[in-house]
């Protein structure tokens, strides 16, 4: 047993739900998501019994790449992110009806299967190639199933490919660069690599604009307001929910151990584009009307933070960032899921024409004030525990940038309370808001479930990324 | 050598079939002959011989290209039944010349002797002439032929200049002789002008800038199925025999020639692009992005020694990706009188499997992964950094970047836009095409050794 048998898994869930018809799709596909959580779980049970579950084998032999993936507790914790949220992703697609649902649910299927091969994949190419593999289906679930005017949504959609493309192109010619100096893509040749501090530094640029697009970090975020609005709802879930970790991850998993010194000699930069994001991101959410917009915006904040807690390069930045890429995954789900609730009920946007839902629905009311509180770090959530570690972190590097960051929290309140606020609370809305059903509920209330659980007894997590993110900081610091 | 006399008996034999009016039989009769051939050439693999006192010479290199050569082939000669539906009279003609452009295309690649190497080009170039003026009532087809013609004659001018300045300072037409001669030290100048010359001419068949002007018009004029054939098969054969012609006769062994190489390739990829962007055309698109790919090909110049795998597996990768394409493009363009892209609205909802296999293509010449233009890619740039053209490189992948625009117009169109019209008839023959060769591609893409470990 070893993890490319959930790369298979989810591969052929694609498959099979492309081929199980139109009726059947949703339950394939729910089935195969399933199934993958389930045999994910089982492999962190091995991975903490201590078996060897790393699959490798040679593919191709000049130049040599190897089809090689490794798990360590880091990997596994973004593989169980992207396998845990896949099914509720799915489950929570059951309310609406799309057309050509095999080739909807197959993709859905398609983009985890490449996701979580990025997080596993231990050969630099290899990662590549599942980092553009993901690419490929979420573009065209925007482009076919979103929403709002056609051309407006092409323009958005291209423009995120391209800028993404434009951005990963740079980091395969870094990656070329380095295989021309260590003769192989595997990571633990690249991390053995001594490179000049010049080379390092092109190193470090070359990711970065791959991964300050993908997460999206100041100033490469233009493309993703828009495609947030315009993707239809499980897109903008898959989006923000597992793809922009995957930029996040690599910073972790690829940047920083391949280029230390850069990385160290440029932190305050990195550090302050991160922070920028969160006060420039707070501050145009403040300022949205429409429901997923400002979604979009609180995303580029927290993720801003996030990015900040890497680049601070000590062992509390990464723990916090891996713990808030984690819980802002979930939380950013269950929020785009309630706009989701909402827009099938009001079919509308607008926060201004919603409102009075609360006196309609309070259990939804109650639900959706839980994951507001998560969004905005309370304690005893999961959230709280993540950002309150990466502020730490930021505290040791300077003061001040804890404070900055901090503003995420103190702004974050303000246009969440007033958004909820303004869609839940105030006078009765003429329009009927018809109660959550059974689905609706199951999804948020597994949602909160996580987040509570977690944000209480956070150790399992911190246990299963600790040492790994060890081992990143000792090789950086090498 | 069995490849060559096979390849000809072939094509006489397929004039034989028009005398005794067995044309219904022709392109299944081809296809079957061709496989044999096939079988053949690849029974061939691992020789090493020469015949005709060096003329032919046999290796790997030749017969893996020759190999190409004859997949290229059945495809186009798999999709002529409904092209040439309309002519079904002329139906021989048309398959035997494409047979002796094959003939003329191996012999491009296993020349033993200058001579040879004209006389394989010669044929290449006729039969492509006739090929584009071949829809003779229309006028756009008889300038492009017309068109064509002219340019490829100047070319050929060039060519058979150059291989006269050649003889001239060498004595010999037999490329080991010139090749042996020209390792020593004091070499006459008009061994270098001879050089010059002929890959002069050689970028003209390319379609390289800035010699590249006759492309976009010839391409757009010409019969679609013409114009496939040449944006695949003759642009691999002209680009396979300009790298065999440079090896024999240690063109890299002066730095200035590199030069002009680097600024060939960077200025055949922009101008490509950029050009390609405007297009609404898609046949002007594809000849435009064809000069860009051309440009990306020119890389592998600067390595002669070692690249041979990487220009083979590039040539395959791109020219399968073509082939289906212009399987998709004959399909949507039959009937109408033009290849704008507006006939593609709607075509991920009238036809998905077809716009499924148009957007597979496109990705793999976009190089995006798992198709094998993006190994095509990354074998060439892992190459040519390893040389010490960084620089050169980082152009490169801009230029992918910018490429992107254009293959996503079409691929939005098809999935963004409205259909015009509905659909009628499903020509099992364009499927079954554009099938095999996106399989092809994408098997190829997943196991690169296939291909690469041949050379």
């Amino acid at each position: 047993m070893d993890v490319s048998f959930i790369l298979i898994i989810l591969l052929i869930g694609a498959f099979a739900t492309y081929f199980s018809g139109d009726k059947l799709a949703p339950k394939v596909a729910l089935l195969f998501g399933l199934v993958s959580l389930g045999f994910s779980v089982y492999l962190l049970s091995l991975f903490n019994a201590g078996q060897n579950i790393d699959f490798i084998s040679a593919w191709i032999t000049k130049p040599s790449i190897s089809f090689s993936l490794k798990a360590d507790g880091l990997s596994l914790a973004m593989l169980l992110l992207n396998t845990a949220l896949t099914p509720l992703i799915i489950f929570s697609a059951f309310g609406n009806e799309f057309r050509n649902a095999k080739n909807f649910y197959a993709l859905i299927l398609f983009m985890s299967f490449a996701m979580a091969g990025t997080f596993l994949a231990a050969d630099g190419l290899l990662y590549y190639i599942f980092w553009e593999l993901a690419l490929i289906p979420i573009y065209f679930i925007a482009l076919i199933w979103g929403n709002g005017d056609a051309e407006e949504r092409k323009k958005a959609v291209v423009k995120f490919f391209i800028y993404t493309l434009a951005g990963s192109l740079f980091m395969l010619t870094a990656f070329i660069y380095l295989y021309g100096k260590a003769g192989s893509f595997l990571i633990e040749d690249l991390y053995k690599l001594e490179l000049s501090s010049q080379e390092q530094l092109w190193i470090f640029l070359a990711f970065f604009l791959a991964y300050a697009i993908k997460i999206p970090i100041i100033p490469f975020h233009t493309w993703q307001a828009k495609v947030y609005q315009k993707a239809p709802t499980v897109g903008t879930m898959l989006l923000s929910g597992i793809m922009l970790k995957m930029g996040l991850y690599s910073v972790i998993r690829w940047q920083l151990p391949l280029a230390p010194s850069a990385a160290k000699e440029y932190m305050t930069i990195f550090i302050a584009l991160g922070i920028a994001g969160v006060i420039y991101g707070s501050i145009v959410a403040l300022r949205q009307k429409d429901l997923k917009k400002l979604l979009a915006y609180s995303s580029l904040a927290h993720v801003g933070l996030i990015a900040a807690g890497t680049y601070t390069l000590n062992l509390d930045g990464l723990r916090g960032a891996v713990l808030q890429m984690i819980a802002h995954g979930f939380v950013v789900v269950g929020l785009f899921f309630v706009a989701e609730i909402i827009y099938r009920r009001y079919e509308t946007r607008e926060i201004s024409e919603m409102g009075g839902i609360r006196s309609q629905s309070p259990k939804f009311t109650s639900m959706f004030m839980i994951l507001v509180l998560a969004s905005v770090a309370l304690p005893s959530t999961f959230n709280f525990i993540g950002e309150f570690t990466v502020l730490y972190s930021l505290s040791q590097i300077g003061i001040i940038w804890a404070i900055l960051g901090g503003t995420t929290i103190i702004l974050g309140a303000y246009y969440m309370l007033r958004m909820f606020q303004h869609v839940m609370l105030g006078e009765t809305n003429a329009k009927l808001f018809k109660d959550v059903t059974t689905n609706e509920t199951i999804v948020l209330v597994s949602i909160i479930t996580f987040l509570l659980f977690f944000g209480i007894y956070p150790k399992p997590i911190t246990d299963l990324i600790t040492p790994s993110l060890e081992n990143i900081i000792t090789i950086i610091n090498r | 050598m069995n490849t060559l006399i096979a390849i000809t008996g072939l094509g006489v034999l397929c004039l034989l079939f028009e005398i005794f009016n067995f044309r219904k039989g022709i392109i299944p009769f081809t296809i079957v002959g061709l496989l044999a051939t096939l079988a053949l050439t690849v029974n061939d693999y691992g020789t090493n011989a020469s015949f005709y006192n060096n003329m032919i010479v046999v290796n790997n290199f030749s017969v893996t290209f020759s190999s190409l050569f004859i997949v290229l082939t059945i495809f186009l000669v798999a999709l002529s039944h409904n092209f040439y539906e309309s002519h079904p009279t002329k139906i021989s003609d048309f398959i035997a010349i494409k047979i002796f452009m094959l003939s003329g295309a191996v012999a491009m690649v296993s020349f033993g002797n200058l001579a040879m190497f004209f006389l394989g080009i010669e044929i290449l170039s006729i039969a492509l002439y006739i090929l584009c003026a071949s829809d003779r009532l229309n006028l756009k087809s008889n300038e492009s032929g017309m068109k064509y013609f002219l340019m490829g004659s100047f070319a050929s001018g060039f060519i058979l200049f150059g291989i006269c300045l050649v003889y001239g300072a060498m004595g010999s037409f037999d490329v080991i002789e010139i090749s042996e001669l020209s390792r020593s030290a004091e070499l006459p100048d008009w061994f270098f002008i001879g050089i010059l010359l002929l890959t002069i001419g050689m970028l003209f068949k390319i379609a390289v800038v800035p010699f590249h002007f006759w492309a976009p018009d010839v391409y757009e004029g010409a019969p679609a199925l013409t114009t496939a054939t040449m944006s695949t098969l003759a642009k691999v054969v002209a680009m396979a025999t300009l790298f065999k012609l440079l090896s024999v006769l240690n063109a890299d062994i002066s730095e200035s020639f590199q030069i002009v190489i680097v600024v060939l390739s960077i200025a055949s990829m922009t101008v490509g692009n950029i050009m390609a962007l405007r297009q609404v055309n898609v046949k002007r698109m594809l000849a435009f992005s064809g000069i860009s790919h051309a440009g990306f090909m020119l890389m592998t110049l600067l390595t002669l020694t070692t690249s041979a795998s990487t220009l083979l597996y590039y040539a395959a990768a791109y020219s399968i990706s073509g082939i289906a394409a212009f399987a998709v493009i004959l399909y949507v363009c039959k009937n109408r009188d033009n290849e704008d892209i507006t006939n593609f609205h709607g075509l991920g909802k009238t036809n998905p499997l077809l716009a499924a296999v148009l957007t597979g293509a496109l990705l793999s010449m976009g190089g995006i992964p798992i198709f094998s233009g993006f190994f095509a890619k990354l074998f060439l740039f892992n190459q040519t950094i390893e040389a010490g053209y960084l620089v050169l490189v980082i152009v490169a992948v801009v230029n992918s970047i910018i490429s992107i625009g254009y293959y996503f117009k079409l691929i939005l169109a098809m999935y963004g836009k409205e259909p015009n019209e509905e659909k009628t008839g499903t020509p099992i023959l364009y499927y079954s095409v554009a099938v095999v060769a996106i399989v092809i591609n994408i098997v190829i893409g997943l196991f690169p050794s296939l291909v690469l470990d041949l050379m």
